[in-house]
């Protein structure tokens, strides 16, 4: 035991790297799992960026939905963004992060209004919660809003 | 009280423009949230906690903004927009805007 005693700031660094590894990429496997499912059940409802909407038919309401999500790093990912910073270059390991975090911010605006025939003029807003402050939690929000458009006859779709 | 993000309410007129209206909160967060957020961040994935926080907040912006365009005699706000900033550590704002109108 005595003979560990000098490692024992290494080991604080290493287990939760180590953690963030083994825990993070089981996450991420499921979660991309979960939103390729989901995204393949929500392929009927057209969604638009434009500012009109296109499908044609007599539009009966209309409302502003939205979804947001807020995702945090782990340590192992933040670690190997570390070293990326180094040498520059594309940081892979927030790619990933910020591609689920995006999807599932739009999947739960679908998810809110079920009964809508389309979404147009959807936008996306990131922002940092943390501000990269020194011994914070590094976490983004996503919130994904749009105008959700219910039509009186769906026999376009 | 219709909302949209786009420039009409789709399927209606819009017969009078009252002007930009806004609602805002700032929010703290909570010390056992954080900390459980704390413990989430060595794993990575979603912080909960913070979602529901965020979107109470949201909610609470857009009830203010409501208030507002109510108060202007508008029936609808289109343009909607939403700007989340953290004022401090601990703390983010919600800001969410758009014009106030009258629609037929």
């Amino acid at each position: 035991m005595e003979a560990l005693f000098p490692f024992l700031p290494l080991l604080v660094w290493i287990v939760p790297i180590v953690l963030g590894f083994v825990f993070g990429q089981i996450n991420e496997k499921r979660h991309y799992r979960s939103i390729h499912a989901r995204e393949k059940a929500w392929l009927h409802l057209p969604t638009t960026a434009s500012r009109y909407p296109i499908l044609p038919g007599h539009i009966v309401r209309s409302e502003l939905v939205g979804g947001s999500v807020v995702v945090s790093v782990d340590y192992f990912k933040r670690a190997a963004a570390g070293l990326r910073s180094i040498v520059g270059g594309p940081v892979k390991s927030y790619e990933s992060l910020l591609n689920r975090a995006k999807r599932e911010a739009v999947l739960r605006l679908k998810e809110s209004c079920p009964g809508a025939h389309e979404i147009v003029n959807l936008r996306l807003e990131t922002s940092s919660l943390s501000n990269n402050a020194r011994g914070s939690i590094g976490a983004v929000e996503i919130y994904a809003f749009a105008t959700a458009i219910y039509l009186a006859d769906a026999t376009a779709v | 009280m219709f909302l949209s993000n786009i420039e009409t309410i789709p399927g209606k007129t819009i017969t009078a423009s009252h002007g930009v209206v806004s609602g805002s909160t700032v929010r703290a967060k909570h010390v056992g949230r954080d900390i459980m957020a704390g413990l989430k961040n060595i794993v990575g994935g979603e912080l909960r906690g913070y979602t529901e926080l965020l979107n109470e907040s949201r909610d609470q912006a857009i009830e203010r903004m409501k208030a507002q365009a109510q108060q202007m005699g508008a029936n609808a706000i289109v343009n909607v927009r939403f700007s989340t900033s953290s004022v401090a550590v601990g703390a983010a704002e919600i800001y969410v805007y758009g014009t106030a109108v009258t629609v037929a």
